[in-house]
């Protein structure tokens, strides 16, 4: 079983509740299925429409799979298209990424450390007030679940020029710290933890507090282990919002050498066209880590990424 | 002190802290200064009150006016298009027809776009895009007998490959929401209509409609957000802030132009502002229509 959240939370999107249904309950003792109806026909028409829409999908990765072999120059002149032309193919731009003196690596691997700094710590934080909201009653409790709500849903664009000044202001910029302390507590995470541990009965802490374990005790050892599958679906969404991030990361760094991949492949797409070698075949190799996690992990990308849906 | 700290009364501060603290340091006091500056004209070392001189000036600046409309036009043109498709293929996924093994594959490789980052999606659409006649979409023109379209150039094939990106990242995510919609609608439903004689349509019209509106009005409060948000498509198809007349300024482009580019601070808070209390009463329309400040029943 894969159960992200309550079953019950999980057959509820929308966050606005179930709607009344229509028509009286089913007669019991028919066993299940839809209609088979329509056929053949129906069937080669779904096996078209699946087929061309998955296939548009497919062709952008394909389209800078044969760039990857493609000269720099005849990229800025001709763009990108489907055909491998194998009188002009070459290795040469693999070659070059991997003899290159350039910060490529670097980038590749400062983006390794944040994504995993980053999620890592989001989990912990996070789970920690998601529990503090889901276990207890305070004063102003509803207020400030109100401001997560509110924060969450507010465009982070929204909010970036003043937190640019702020983080100017405590001297933070450029540094990977900036990146990294005013997401900790996520919204979003803390929101899906929380409406995760509401099916996990108080009662817990009671025996805990019984047995003499302090209130952190409980969370930690007792409650923390139970969150495993949340932790799962929303360890994927925070890594990959953190591996893709761009807008916040552009703001915040100025020194090349601390860039992380999305800043440094953006910075390779000057007007000049001078660096279109790496900036393909750079790209390329940006997606195979996502890739090849998202063929692991696939259950749980999905469950993540459609999380914002789930609000019992 | 340890005694404090592990009383149950102070516990629930202790579990909440971290998010005060956030939410003070990094958005209700840079909020809040934004405000304050967005009443004042900044130069750097140096602030005056100005009144709502900021405020004035962006009513009267056209390119304010353009950016927003550039932004309601994307936002209204994404709702168009990446509310119908994704429903449409979730409800084709969902029926019972077709096999299951090819509805899997079919799923991974509508959800495989939206890791992508928004840079690489740019790069690689900015030159499937590109001028030139050997391009993608130039090829694919050209088989209906048209020369190279100049894409990036021109007000509507601009506008045509940022939706051609929101599309192609967009539409699998989309199909997911609708496609767990669905899924949570219960088969009693469909078989106490097919008793009562309802034919495919409608099954469709007065069981699945009513019962996926929840998660429609969801997938349009995000899209409304995401399309007014939208800036950074915009920054990786045209490879900076700038593109030709404007084309592709959207709102918080405007916003980076003015406060990052130009460090016109005083200025760019209002525009800021304005956009913030543009959001926050979407937001709390949504979430009183959704009924999140009633009190929860646990």
């Amino acid at each position: 079983m894969s159960a992200i959240g309550r079953p019950d939370a999980q057959r509820r999107p929308g966050g606005i509740g179930q709607p009344d249904g229509i028509g009286q309950p089913a007669p019991a003792g028919r066993p299940g299925g839809r209609h088979r109806r329509g056929g053949l026909p129906l069937t080669v028409f779904m096996a078209l429409v699946f087929g061309a829409a998955g296939i548009l999908c497919l062709v952008p990765f394909w389209a800078v799979f044969v760039g990857t072999f493609q000269d720099g120059n005849m990229l800025i002149r001709n763009g990108l298209n489907l055909k491998i032309d194998f009188s002009q193919a070459n290795f040469d731009n693999y070659v070059m990424l991997f003899t290159d003196s350039g910060n490529y690596f670097r980038w590749f691997a400062n983006s390794l450390f944040i994504t995993l700094a980053q999620t890592a710590g989001t989990l912990l934080v996070s789970a920690f007030v998601a529990y503090g909201f889901a276990m207890y009653e305070f004063r102003f409790k509803t207020a400030l679940f109100i401001c997560v709500l509110v924060i969450m849903t507010i465009p982070f664009e929204m909010l970036m020029l003043p937190l640019y000044i702020q983080i100017n202001n405590m001297s933070l910029s450029d540094s990977y710290l900036a990146i990294i302390l005013p997401f900790l507590a996520s919204a979003t995470t803390i929101f899906f933890f929380r409406q995760y541990l509401r099916g996990i009965p108080r009662d817990i802490l009671e025996a805990g507090r019984i047995d003499g374990v302090s209130e952190y005790g409980i969370f930690f050892r007792l409650v923390l282990p139970l969150m495993k599958p949340a932790i799962a679906a929303m360890a994927i969404l925070n890594a990959m919002a953190s591996w893709n991030n761009f807008l916040w990361p552009l703001l915040a760094l100025r020194s090349p050498d601390k860039y992380t991949l999305p800043i440094g492949l953006n910075t390779l797409l000057t007007p000049y066209g001078n660096n279109y070698e790496l900036l393909i075949v750079g790209s390329f190799f940006s997606l195979i880590p996502i890739l090849v996690v998202f063929l692991a992990f696939q259950k749980f990308f999905i469950e993540g990424m459609t999380a914002g849906a789930v609000k019992g | 002190m340890k005694k404090l700290l592990y009383s149950p009364k102070a516990a629930p501060y202790l579990f909440i802290g971290p998010f005060i603290l956030t939410f003070a340091v990094f958005w209700l006091w840079p909020v809040g200064q934004s405000f304050l500056m967005s009443f004042q004209k900044i130069i750097p070392g140096e602030a005056s009150f100005i009144g709502g001189k900021n405020y004035a000036r962006l009513w009267n600046d056209r390119l304010f006016w353009l950016a927003l409309a550039n932004s309601f036009r994307y936002m209204i043109c994404t709702l168009l298009l990446l509310i119908p498709v994704p429903l449409l293929l979730a409800v084709l996924v969902n029926s019972k027809v077709g096999g299951s093994r090819l509805k899997a594959v079919f799923k991974s490789a509508m959800f495989v776009p939206a890791l992508t980052s928004v840079v690489v999606a740019g790069i690689v659409f900015r030159l499937i895009f590109s001028e030139s006649g050997f391009a993608l979409m130039n090829s694919v023109v050209e088989v209906f007998g048209y020369g190279p379209v100049k894409w990036l150039k021109n007000d509507l094939t601009g506008l045509g490959a940022l939706l051609t990106v929101a599309l192609w990242r967009w539409t699998g995510v989309n199909m997911m929401y609708f496609l767990a919609g669905l899924q949570a609608i219960p088969e009693e439903y469909y078989e106490a209509a097919v008793i009562d004689g309802a034919n495919a349509w409608q099954r469709f019209w007065y069981v699945t409609v009513p019962n996926i509106k929840p998660t429609v009005v969801y997938v349009v409060v995000i899209s409304v957000y995401g399309g007014l948000a939208m800036f950074m498509e915009s920054f990786m198809l045209w490879g900076g802030n700038n593109s030709p007349m404007n084309i592709g300024l959207t709102i918080v482009g405007y916003l980076y132009r003015q406060g990052i580019e130009k460090n016109d601070l005083g200025y760019a808070s209002a525009v800021g502002v304005v956009l913030l209390v543009v959001v926050l009463a979407i937001n709390l329309t949504q979430l009183t229509a959704s009924g999140m400040f009633k009190k929860e029943d646990k």
